[in-house]
C-alpha cells in the first residue's frame, strides 16, 4: 500500500475526530487527497488557494532573502566594520556572509513567530469550528517578517499576530472575509501599540536600539524619516532602486519589489490595473506637490518642504510603497473586484498613500493607511461601478424598446 | 433577594447580563468609548449614571400622567438635566481634578441614549418603584461593561489600575518591565475600547446562542 492511501485510510478511519482538520490541513499540502468525484463534468484547475498562496510566496523570496542581507549590511555600515558599498547592485561589500549571518539570526524568528503563532491561531479556530483550515495565513505569515522593523521585540510580534489574525480575520469568518489586509492590521497595530519601536530613527538598524544612549550608538533614519524633518538625505538614487537603505525588513529594494510584481502579473495572480493605477495615483499626488512647491506656494521654512520637493518619481522609490503597492494592495479579497473598480481604488492607494506621508510626518507610512483605507471602500466603489453598469444596460434595454 | 419580588428582581438582574444596554441593545457606545481609557473614571461615570438614571426614572414615572405626548421629549430632557447639572456640581465641588478629567463626558449623560431609551421605555409606562429598579438595573448593567472596558484598557495600556502601578514602574524598569514588557499605546486609543466592548460582545454570545439575532 503507498503512503498516500495509507493516509487516506487513516483519514476515513478517523472521521469526525476533532483534530482531523489539522491532520488533512498538512495532508493536503502534500498530496492531492484521495476523495475524488468521478462522475458528472468538473472543470479542473491547477490553481487552487494553496499554489496561488504559494506563488505570492515565491515572489517574495527574493525580498526577504535581500533583507538578511540588508540587515547585516546595514548594521556593519552604521557601527562602521565595512565601507559603504560601490559598483552597483552586485558590489562586493552587501553580499557577504557576514552580513548574510547578521540578518538570517535576526529574521529568522520573525518568520517562525510570524508563522508559528499565525497558523497556530488558524488551527485552533478550524477546530473550534470544525471546518478546514483555510490557507489564508500562508501569505499574511510571508508578509508580516517583511513589513516590521528587524528589532522589533519577538512578544510584540506574537501579540500583533494574535490581534491581526482574530481580530482581522477571524471575526470576520476566516480567510476571504476579512474586510482588512490581515498583514497592515498586524502591522497598523503594532504601528499604534508601540510606536516606540515602530518609528523613529533608533529602529530600522539591528543594534541601534540597544545602543542608545551609549558612546557606540549609531542611528538609522529612513529617507522619509529624514526628509520629514527637511533633512539632506545622503543615499543616492541607484541605492534607493537597489535598496541598500534602512528600513522594514524586506521593502528597500524596488527593483526586487518590481521583479516579483511582474512574477505575479505573469502568474497572473496579481492584478496589473491595481499596481499601475497606484503607481498612477502616487506620481499625480507627487507631481501636484512638486507644482505647489515650484509655485512659492510654500517656502523652505514649512514643515511640509522636504517631502513636498521630494522629485515625483523619487516617492515610488522610498518607504514601503513599492511593496504595498505590489504585495498588499493586490491581496484579492480586500481589493476591489471589478476592473473598473481597481483602478478607482488602486488610484487612490497611491494618491493618499503620498497625501498621508507629506501631511503627516508622524506617520511616514502612508501606504500602510493608504490601504486599510482603502480596504473599507472598496466594497462601496464595487457596489457603484456595478450599478453604473446596470444603469447602462437598463438605458440600453429602453432605447431598444422604444 | 428576599426584599425583591422575583419580577422586581429581574429588573435589576436582566440588564446586568441578558439584556445589557451596550451588549445587546447597543446604546451607550460613545461613552463607553470616551471614558474608559482609565478605571477611576469609568467608576465614577458608572455611579453618576446610577444616580441620574435612578432618579431620572422616578421622577418621569412620578409625572408620567400629566406630561403632555407632545412635549415629553422636552421635559425628559429637563428632568435629564437637572440631574447631571447636580452631579456635575458634587464633582466640581467635592472631586476637581477628577470633574476636570472627565470635562465635557459628565455632562454629555445628558445625550446618553440609555437614558433617554429607559424613559421612554419603561418610566412612562410604569410605577414609580419598578421604574427605579429599572432605572438601577440599566446603570448598572451600562456600568458593569464601563468598568471591564476600563479595566483592561488601563492595566494593559498604562500598566497601572486605579492609578496604582501594578505592574511596575515603566521607567525604572521593576517588575514586569524588567523582562522587557512594554504597555500597548493602542490600549489608550479609542478603537480599541470598541474593539474590547465587541469581544465581550463576542464572549457573551458564544456564551448564550439564544442572544444571537437571526439574518
Amino acid at each position: 500500500m503507498s503512503l498516500k492511501s495509507k493516509l487516506h485510510k487513516f483519514k476515513v478511519k478517523n472521521k469526525g475526530k476533532k483534530w482531523l482538520p489539522a491532520f488533512s490541513a498538512i495532508h493536503t499540502f502534500l498530496f492531492l487527497p484521495d476523495e475524488t468525484t468521478h462522475n458528472g463534468t468538473h472543470i479542473k484547475a491547477a490553481d487552487d488557494l494553496k499554489r496561488t498562496m504559494n506563488t505570492v510566496i515565491l515572489a517574495m523570496v527574493p525580498c526577504l532573502i535581500f533583507g538578511m542581507f540588508n540587515a547585516g549590511y546595514q548594521h556593519h555600515l552604521a557601527i562602521g566594520d565595512i565601507q559603504a558599498l560601490t559598483g552597483g547592485f552586485f558590489g562586493a561589500e552587501f553580499w557577504t556572509f557576514d552580513n548574510f549571518f547578521v540578518g538570517f539570526w535576526k529574521i529568522l524568528p520573525l518568520v517562525i513567530i510570524s508563522y508559528g503563532v499565525g497558523l497556530g491561531i488558524e488551527f485552533l479556530f478550524a477546530i473550534i469550528k470544525g471546518h478546514e483550515v483555510e490557507e489564508g495565513y500562508l501569505v499574511t505569515g510571508m508578509l508580516v517578517p517583511l513589513i516590521v522593523p528587524v528589532d522589533i521585540p519577538l512578544w510584540m510580534l506574537a501579540v500583533a499576530v494574535a490581534f491581526g489574525v482574530v481580530i482581522g480575520k477571524e471575526v470576520f469568518g476566516g480567510t476571504g472575509m476579512n474586510i482588512l489586509n490581515p498583514a497592515l492590521t498586524i502591522r497598523a497595530f503594532l504601528f499604534f501599540a508601540y510606536p516606540t519601536w515602530m518609528s523613529g530613527d533608533k529602529v530600522w538598524v539591528h543594534g541601534a536600539v540597544e545602543r542608545a544612549g551609549t558612546p557606540d550608538a549609531i542611528s538609522g533614519e529612513t529617507i522619509l524619516g529624514s526628509l520629514a524633518q527637511n533633512n539632506e538625505v545622503t543615499h543616492s538614487i541607484m541605492d534607493m532602486f537597489y535598496g541598500f537603505i534602512p528600513g522594514s525588513v524586506g521593502e528597500t529594494s524596488t527593483l526586487l519589489i518590481l521583479l516579483g510584481g511582474l512574477f505575479l502579473i505573469f502568474a497572473k495572480i496579481g492584478s496589473w490595473r491595481i499596481m499601475l493605477s497606484s503607481a498612477l495615483g502616487a506620481i499625480v499626488m507627487g507631481l501636484i506637490f512638486n507644482w505647489v512647491v515650484d509655485a512659492g506656494v510654500i517656502t523652505e521654512s514649512s514643515k511640509f518642504y522636504g517631502l513636498m520637493s521630494t522629485t515625483w518619481w523619487h516617492h515610488l522609490l522610498i518607504g514601503g510603497f513599492a511593496f504595498g503597492t505590489v504585495f498588499m494592495a493586490t491581496d484579492p479579497v480586500t481589493a476591489s473586484q471589478t476592473n473598473k473598480g481597481k483602478w478607482i481604488y488602486g488610484f487612490l492607494v497611491g494618491f493618499i498613500s503620498i497625501m498621508i506621508r507629506v501631511f503627516n510626518p508622524a506617520y511616514p507610512e502612508g501606504v500602510m493607511l493608504a490601504i486599510l483605507l482603502m480596504n473599507v471602500f472598496a466594497p462601496t466603489i464595487d457596489h457603484y461601478v456595478v450599478q453604473g453598469n446596470v444603469k447602462k444596460r437598463m438605458k440600453r434595454l429602453k432605447a431598444k424598446t422604444a | 433577594m428576599g426584599l425583591l419580588s422575583k419580577k422586581d428582581a429581574k429588573l435589576i438582574l436582566d440588564p446586568l447580563a441578558d439584556d445589557n444596554p451596550i451588549t445587546i441593545q447597543v446604546l451607550g457606545i460613545c461613552s463607553a468609548l470616551a471614558i474608559t481609557a482609565q478605571l477611576k473614571a469609568s467608576i465614577v461615570m458608572t455611579i453618576s449614571v446610577i444616580f441620574v438614571l435612578g432618579l431620572g426614572n422616578v421622577v418621569i414615572s412620578l409625572i408620567r400622567n400629566i406630561i403632555p405626548s407632545k412635549i415629553r421629549i422636552i421635559v425628559q430632557l429637563t428632568v435629564v438635566a437637572a440631574l447631571v447639572i447636580i452631579v456635575d456640581q458634587v464633582l466640581k465641588a467635592f472631586s476637581y481634578q477628577l470633574s476636570k478629567e472627565l470635562g465635557a463626558f459628565i455632562g454629555l449623560i445628558i445625550t446618553n441614549c440609555i437614558i433617554m431609551g429607559r424613559f421612554e421605555a419603561f418610566a412612562l409606562g410604569n410605577g414609580p418603584w419598578k421604574s427605579f429598579l429599572d432605572g438601577v438595573g440599566n446603570a448598572l448593567g451600562y456600568g458593569i461593561i464601563l468598568i471591564i472596558v476600563g479595566f483592561f484598557r488601563e492595566l494593559l495600556g498604562s500598566g497601572t489600575l486605579l492609578g496604582f502601578k501594578v505592574l511596575g514602574d515603566p521607567i525604572a524598569k521593576t517588575g514586569l518591565y524588567a523582562t522587557g514588557y512594554e504597555n500597548n499605546g493602542f490600549m489608550l486609543l479609542a478603537p480599541m475600547a470598541l474593539i474590547v466592548v465587541g469581544i465581550i460582545i463576542w464572549v457573551q454570545r458564544s456564551r448564550n446562542k439564544a442572544l444571537i439575532e437571526d439574518h
